[in-house]
């Protein structure tokens, strides 16, 4: 009876979003506020239907209702509890409903937090989100539907895929979704305006928060989803340039050309077309990743179900609103006018050129993931675009995006002094050098990894020149009330900061990749092993049952300098439902370093096979992630930027302003 | 067919519970091995989606692995191995495509987009360069003056 009326739900959460994408959009023609003003209860009521339709395919999957084929072909009655929740989007349908479950949030929030939009503009957006929802929720009932029943109900379910039984998939994917479909207001909010035809430098500020909010979970969906592969797939590689970790990373290069063309569009009016553009584009990038893993034009851990049919409807969406946005900017693109024109040697300079290495590095991502498709569709000539591909176009391309970045904060808008701005950069292209020559004395070979250090620190030290400069505007000497500088500063410049610098920490990390020792050894019990700076010994084996596995742990102690630092169990697991096999590393996090250990089965002699790291710095990678992510988070906090201030700030009359 | 594929990938791995390389792969010459690790990087494996044979844990990996091991301590150099390798089963095994026509595009187009953009920005500049340059009228600069309330005279100081 739930599940029927989930499905129930989801029906009138389709015809909810028909009405969303028509009444508004007639409104806003035909000037009748009250059809505008549908938009918004619309919306939220569509995100409470979708909600109540989500709940009750969770309910089904927590129940075990093995009625459901859903739930039979992906769960199993002896699954921990957070793995049949999770569970729930570890499969084509499932996923499919996180995903619409989170577009009409998106839509719910556009209408309750946008009320400083002007109601023309908010009522074409809804009405765009309204579409896209819609489209999305018939893709669901026609041809993905998790509620189809399966008579004679089984037993027993046939169990989730092993390798997606893991904490990861509680994260990952709602990070990675908010990511993705966050974009899709962006998205709205740009079709609304082309349709309106009027953009403004206030536009800019609409999609700011929105636009910040989606990167930061972006952000963080990539980071969770490349710490998952880097601990359960076994060698310690967490970056493949697989097709679909690329398809998340092209909206995110897309989302983060878009942060920074909007601030040079808010500030001086300029870059409104190229603005829009990225609008569409990182949304667009979003639908291209849904497609390419959701059609099976491409296999991995990600594609759970492939079917010709969701390929084809998927790929009508993409048609429709990839080629509508762009029929629109074409057509009205020209007729916006083009404002705001600026030196090179500004600000506003260096955010153009951030722009435009960040799109060509996306267009190098773009090119090697979809060139192979293009090419055997049209000769049938096989290739394979792999990581040394993206090394030499990506790598390139994205390098002069690291040396410019703290330049750009400090050059002024309008008009920089590149003389000035370099001379403050001197102390942190000090500390870069420094810092290089202290890693190569160190560490040594190879060349790129103490570069990439010293780059790395100079981007660090770099991205918080800036406010060191607003807090003590004439050196240490002037640190009286300089806690009350640092607090008056505007949160944005400290976003701004903390953003740059997670990248300097995550290229930490990577330049320390270079460095790392790796070991393939067949372990004895009572020898140790030398990995880096530290001696490895295997202790025992022990085998045990798990809730739905069986695993064979090996118990290994790790030293330094004689004394026990820590120890680990890197395990085998067996599912026994799949009758499929899985690792578990063994980790340790050293001084931000990780002791990183793989087995395999035992040998007959006695021995273990075994793959040993030692990978100095490596957690950086996530961390730097995280402190991107913080960074952005605190822009999004600023007080004069959140979303529905220019509404009350547009109340106060403009004498008023000063006082208060 | 592509997720039976995959399907079949996951199956060898079962079959292989070992991964990627193995203690016994390893040959005992410490330089050849190394050899044979980088080209191993840069090879794929064929019935897995863009990994290396270094990293794989496929069979198929494994033989492929052996068998780059096999041409080096025969004497073949580093190119010969993959020219060997390419032989057998065409470019799809380099994961780094050969500069060649059909890949043209592939190879240059992310460096054509930066010089477009920087091209076109560069013509957006000179277009507009000009405009503000364009100083104001003796017309407009009294129009300018009346509107600010002042007289034409005043200021000129």
């Amino acid at each position: 009876m739930i599940v029927e009326l989930g499905h129930y739900a989801l029906v009138l959460a389709f015809a909810l979003s028909i009405m969303q994408t028509v009444l508004p959009f007639w409104g806003a023609r035909a000037h009748e506020a009250r059809l505008m003003a549908v938009a918004r209860p619309v919306a939220l009521t569509q995100f409470a239907f979708v909600a109540l339709s989500y709940a009750a395919l969770t309910y089904a999957h927590v129940a075990s209702d093995f009625s459901l084929a859903n739930v039979v072909e992906n769960s199993h009655s002896t699954k921990p509890l957070i793995y049949k929740i999770s569970g729930v989007w570890g499969n084509h349908e499932g996923s499919m409903m996180l995903w619409v479950l989170i577009l009409t949030l998106s839509g719910a929030a556009m209408a309750a937090f946008s009320r400083a939009i002007p109601p023309r503009l908010l009522a074409d957006a809804l009405s765009v989100q309204g579409l896209l929802c819609a489209a999305f929720l018939l893709f669901i009932l026609l041809t993905s539907n998790p509620f189809a029943r399966l008579s004679p109900a089984p037993i027993e379910g046939a169990d989730l895929n092993p390798i997606l039984q893991d904490p990861g998939l509680a994260i990952h994917p709602p990070l990675l979704y908010l990511g993705y479909v966050g974009f899709s207001i962006v998205f709205s909010l740009a079709a609304a305006a082309l349709i309106g035809g009027r953009i403004d430098a206030a536009f800019a500020r609409f999609i700011r928060p929105w636009t910040l909010a989606a990167w930061c979970f972006l952000t963080l969906g990539i980071a969770m989803g490349s710490y998952w592969a880097y601990y359960t797939l076994g060698w310690g590689g967490f970056w493949f340039w697989d097709p679909v970790e690329n398809a998340s990373l092209l909206p995110w290069l897309a989302g983060t050309a878009l942060l920074h063309s909007a601030a040079v569009m808010e500030k001086r009016e300029a870059l409104k077309i190229w603005t829009i553009f990225l609008a569409i584009l990182a949304f667009s990038l979003s639908l291209l990743g849904t497609f390419l893993v959701r059609s099976g034009v491409l296999t991995s851990v990600h594609a759970f179900a492939s079917d010709p049919q969701r390929g084809l409807f998927i790929l009508g969406i993409l048609v429709l609103f990839i080629g509508g946005a762009l029929f629109l900017f074409m057509t009205r693109a020209s007729s916006l006018k083009q404002g705001g024109l600026f030196a090179p040697i500004s600000r506003e300079g260096a955010l153009v050129l951030n722009n435009l290495l960040l799109t060509a590095s996306c267009a190098a991502v773009f090119v090697g993931t979809l060139y192979p498709l293009a090419l055997e569709a049209i000769n049938g000539d096989k290739i394979s675009v792999g990581a040394p591909f993206f090394n030499l176009t990506f790598g390139p391309l994205v390098a002069p995006v690291l040396l410019l970045a703290p330049l750009g904060q400090l050059l002024s808008w309008k008009r920089g002094d590149l003389l000035g701005a370099a001379h403050r950069l001197f102390f942190a292209a000090v500390c870069g050098l420094a810092a290089m020559l202290i890693f190569a004395a160190i560490n040594g070979a190879p060349v790129v990894a103490f570069i990439g250090a010293g780059v790395a620190i100079y981007l660090i030290v770099g991205a918080f020149t800036e406010i060191f400069g607003r807090i003590f505007p004439s050196g240490l000497g002037s640190s009286k009330n300089a806690f009350y500088r640092a607090k008056g500063l505007p949160l944005s410049a400290w976003g701004t900061a903390f953003a740059h610098a997670g990248l300097g920490v995550t290229l930490l990390g990577l330049a320390a990749t270079g460095w790392g020792v790796e070991k393939i050894v067949a372990m004895k019990q009572g020898q140790t092993y030398d990995v880096g700076p530290y001696q490895l010994e295997v202790i025992g084996l022990t085998s045990q049952q798990g809730p739905n596995y069986k695993e064979t742990l090996a118990h290994m102690s790790v030293r330094r300098d004689g004394q026990i630092v820590a120890l680990i169990q890197p395990a085998k697991r067996f599912f026994t439902t799949r009758r499929m096999a899985t690792t578990q590393a063994g980790i340790v996090t050293l001084n931000f370093g990780q002791i990183y250990v793989s087995i395999a089965d035992q040998n007959e002699s006695g021995s273990l096979d075994a793959r040993l790291y030692w990978k100095p710095l490596v957690s950086l990678i996530w961390v730097g992630a995280l402190v991107m992510a913080f960074g952005g988070g605190l822009s999004l906090s600023d007080r004069r930027l959140r979303v529905g201030v220019a509404r009350r700030a547009a109340k106060i009359p403009a004498g008023a302003q000063g006082a208060s | 067919m592509k997720a039976r594929l995959f399907a079949f990938c996951a199956l060898l791995s079962l079959s292989a519970p070992a991964f990627a390389v193995q203690p016994d792969e390893i040959l005992p010459d410490a330089k050849l091995e190394q050899r044979a690790r980088t080209i191993s990087a840069d090879l794929r494996c064929l019935v897995c989606q863009n990994q290396s044979i270094d990293d794989s844990d496929a069979s198929l990996a494994k033989d492929l692995r052996l068998l780059v091991r096999e041409r080096l301590k025969a004497g073949d150099s580093d190119p010969q191995v993959k020219d060997f390798l390419v032989a057998r089963y065409g470019n799809f095994i380099l994961l780094k495509p050969p500069f060649e026509w059909d890949t043209l595009l592939l190879w240059l187009s992310p460096f054509a987009i930066l010089g477009l953009g920087a091209a076109a920005m560069f013509a957006a500049r000179r277009k507009g360069e000009d405009k503000p340059a364009a100083p104001l009228s003796e017309e407009e600069s009294a129009r300018l003056k009346s509107l600010l309330g002042q007289s034409p005279d005043e200021g000129q100081a």
